[in-house]
């Protein structure tokens, strides 16, 4: 089945360059926690909730937001 | 307790260096630390009279900074001990990193073959500079132990230095200065500069051991194994069976009390997870920041190491980046002190090496933050990354137990000459040049050997060349190839077989790696620094061009934005 969710390391920014292939994703994920500074564990959760609902509506295809929380509930 | 002993080094009295006035030396470099030790062996490698202070009588106590990357052995190929370094160190490309005890991600830190040196040895410092010191010497470097700089004056063309030793204080000049005392730099104390950045509340214990043991050389990472809970474990082969073991401790650990080696020992035990003997080498508790000095130069003395930068060791970002500073700031000096080429050049040095230490910082940073998360938030991301990372490949490149030393590329140092033509690939204005492996006279060789003493002109020709190509090749042939320069610029042919073109070095690129690597056609020139860095590239060979990027690589360049 051809799953329509990206797994594969797809962090990128057009028109710049990154010479190491770990850059864009270390890039995105300091912004994410950067993003949480001075928020309490409240404030934090809210914060998340909304950006799952923003980038939710972007990727707006129910097909990859079904498979993503497919992919999110899985714990093992 | 251990296996190695410190050599002590024979002090010599200061008779011939004190003097009414002051001697004036060209170049003194103060700290006989892996720094400090290859500014001199470059320095004499160039030409330079250099004279060596440092405080103390021996090499590192404890194996400190033992992972030496790719780009470090590069540096001190040039120099002369990588050879060496490689035979006692231990060479490794994987790393394997384990959430509780399941491996979760690995990287290979070399995934092209067709590179003379591995993506990283381990070796103790201390064996680094014995080799470093050994080679010093050899070529006439004169170093002096148990010379410790109390004062350092900067004047507009020299710096005057007060030298304490067994023999009493004496005043001595240079008219450039390297400073490369370490972390602590007393000397960037003494002169009232700043070095900011950040702090990290965590405590880190190093345990150097020695035992027999058959783990592979591989570079192995856990967070929160079962025999360290909550915490981060890093294990590292080093030479002569000493095994480098790093616990996390956390901000609350005592640093007096877990040194102690009945603290040690039982986190040990309960690690290798069986009876079998070891001997504690050295035992040291760290705490870290990321920083650096505001400007690398002031004026005629130069910081360089972690004098100048110091990151977390998440990534081995801090000898590497000193023989980097290293092997940018000397060929620069040189020139200016030859007298071809302006001061301003060295300004660059500050700017190359700012921009390269702020990516190490940003590098460490990052990791620092994966590996200790800062809030309840932070750890939760990390640990759902991990959990991802069992199932998804984004999440194991996002999983970051440190991102290991790799050059900068310079794209912006002002040296460059920006592409006019169009290039693939990645060895752009800046970037550190690809190895590969060659053919010269017959005989097996890699392309970084054949690089590096002076300004390069790299001509990548056809085994038939065009006439076009034939003219170029001519045109390097009369010689000089930079008529008006002050400096040489050698020629350097690539071509895909033999070839014999009289008074001109020529390499063959056997496998096609060079021109693959470089994304080269016939008639592609690079103009290269002498520290192994792309400065410019075209489709072919203009005079004009090459000398106008030369001028602007000498330090002819307009002042930065």
């Amino acid at each position: 089945m051809n799953s329509p969710l990206k797994t594969d390391p797809n962090f990128h920014e057009p028109g710049r360059r990154f010479f190491r292939d770990f850059s864009p994703g270390d890039e995105f994920y300091e912004a994410l926690i950067d993003a949480h500074n001075g928020l309490s564990d409240e404030q934090s959760e809210a914060l998340n909730a909304r950006l799952i609902l923003l980038l939710a509506n972007h990727i707006g295809d129910l097909r990859v937001l079904r498979e993503a929380l497919q992919a999110a509930r899985q714990t093992d | 307790m251990g296996a190695y002993v410190n050599p002590i080094y024979p002090y010599k009295s200061p008779a011939d260096l004190m003097a009414t006035p002051p001697q004036r030396k060209p170049l003194i470099v103060i700290g006989a630390g892996p720094v400090g030790l290859a500014v001199a062996i470059d320095a004499r490698l160039r030409g330079l009279d250099v004279l060596v202070l440092d405080d103390d009588k021996t090499v590192s106590v404890g194996s400190r900074a033992v992972c030496y990357a790719k780009r470090s052995l590069e540096i001190l190929g040039r120099l002369g001990i990588a050879d060496q370094a490689c035979a006692l160190g231990v060479s490794w490309n994987i790393g394997r990193t384990f959430l509780e005890e399941d491996e979760v991600y690995q990287f290979n830190l070399v995934p092209d073959a067709g590179h003379k040196r591995p993506g990283m040895i381990n070796l103790q410092q201390y064996h680094v500079e014995e080799m470093l010191i050994a080679r010093a010497l050899e070529l006439g470097a004169d170093i002096r132990w148990q010379h410790k700089v109390t004062a350092v004056t900067p004047s507009a063309d020299h710096a005057t230095l007060t030298v304490e030793t067994p023999d009493g204080c004496f005043d001595i000049e240079a008219d450039w200065l390297v400073v490369a005392d370490g972390a602590r730099s007393p000397v960037r104390r003494h002169l009232g500069l700043d070095i900011e950045g950040r702090v990290f509340q965590d405590r880190f214990l190093i345990a150097d051991v020695v035992m027999k043991a058959d783990y592979p050389a591989e570079r192995w990472f856990w967070f929160d194994p079962p025999f360290h809970p909550n915490q981060s474990v890093l294990l590292h082969k080093q030479s002569n069976n000493v095994w480098r073991i790093d616990f996390q401790l956390g901000w609350d650990a005592d640093p007096e009390e877990e040194k102690k080696p009945e603290r040690v020992i039982p986190r040990l035990k309960a690690m290798l997870g069986d009876e079998r003997p070891f001997e504690l080498e050295w035992v040291s508790i760290y705490t870290f920041q990321c920083r650096r000095m505001s400007d690398f130069r002031h004026g005629r003395v130069l910081f360089a190491g972690d004098a100048a930068h110091q990151v977390s060791p998440f990534g081995a970002r801090g000898a590497n980046s000193g023989f980097q500073d290293a092997d940018d700031l000397v060929w620069k000096l040189a020139l200016v002190i030859q007298g071809q080429a302006s001061e301003k050049l060295l300004d660059s040095y500050a700017m190359d090496r700012q921009f390269a230490a702020d990516e190490n910082i940003m590098n460490s940073t990052r990791s620092t933050d994966f590996i200790t998360p800062k809030s309840r938030t932070s750890k939760t991301f990390r640990n759902q990354v991990l959990a991802l990372a069992k199932h998804h490949p984004f999440a194991r490149k996002l999983v970051n137990s440190g991102r290991l030393s790799v050059p900068s590329f310079l794209t912006g140092s002002v040296l460059n000459t920006p592409d006019a033509d169009a290039f693939a690939g990645n060895m752009v204005p800046g970037a550190p040049m690809d190895d590969a492996p060659v053919q010269v006279a017959g005989q097996d060789a890699w392309l970084l050997d054949q690089v590096g003493k002076g300004f390069q002109v790299m001509l990548f020709a056809d085994a038939q060349p065009s006439p076009d190509v034939l003219a170029q090749l001519a045109f390097c042939r009369s010689a000089p190839l930079c008529a008006n320069a002050p400096v040489q610029v050698t020629p350097l042919i690539v071509t895909p077989s033999p070839v014999n073109i009289p008074g001109i070095q020529v390499i063959v690129d056997v496998q096609g790696l060079v021109a693959k690597r470089y994304d080269a056609t016939p008639g592609t020139t690079y103009l290269l620094r002498p520290d192994q860095h792309v400065l410019a590239r075209w489709r072919t060979l203009d005079s004009v061009r090459l000398q106008a990027a030369l001028a602007r690589a000498l330090g002819q360049f307009s002042p930065q934005a």
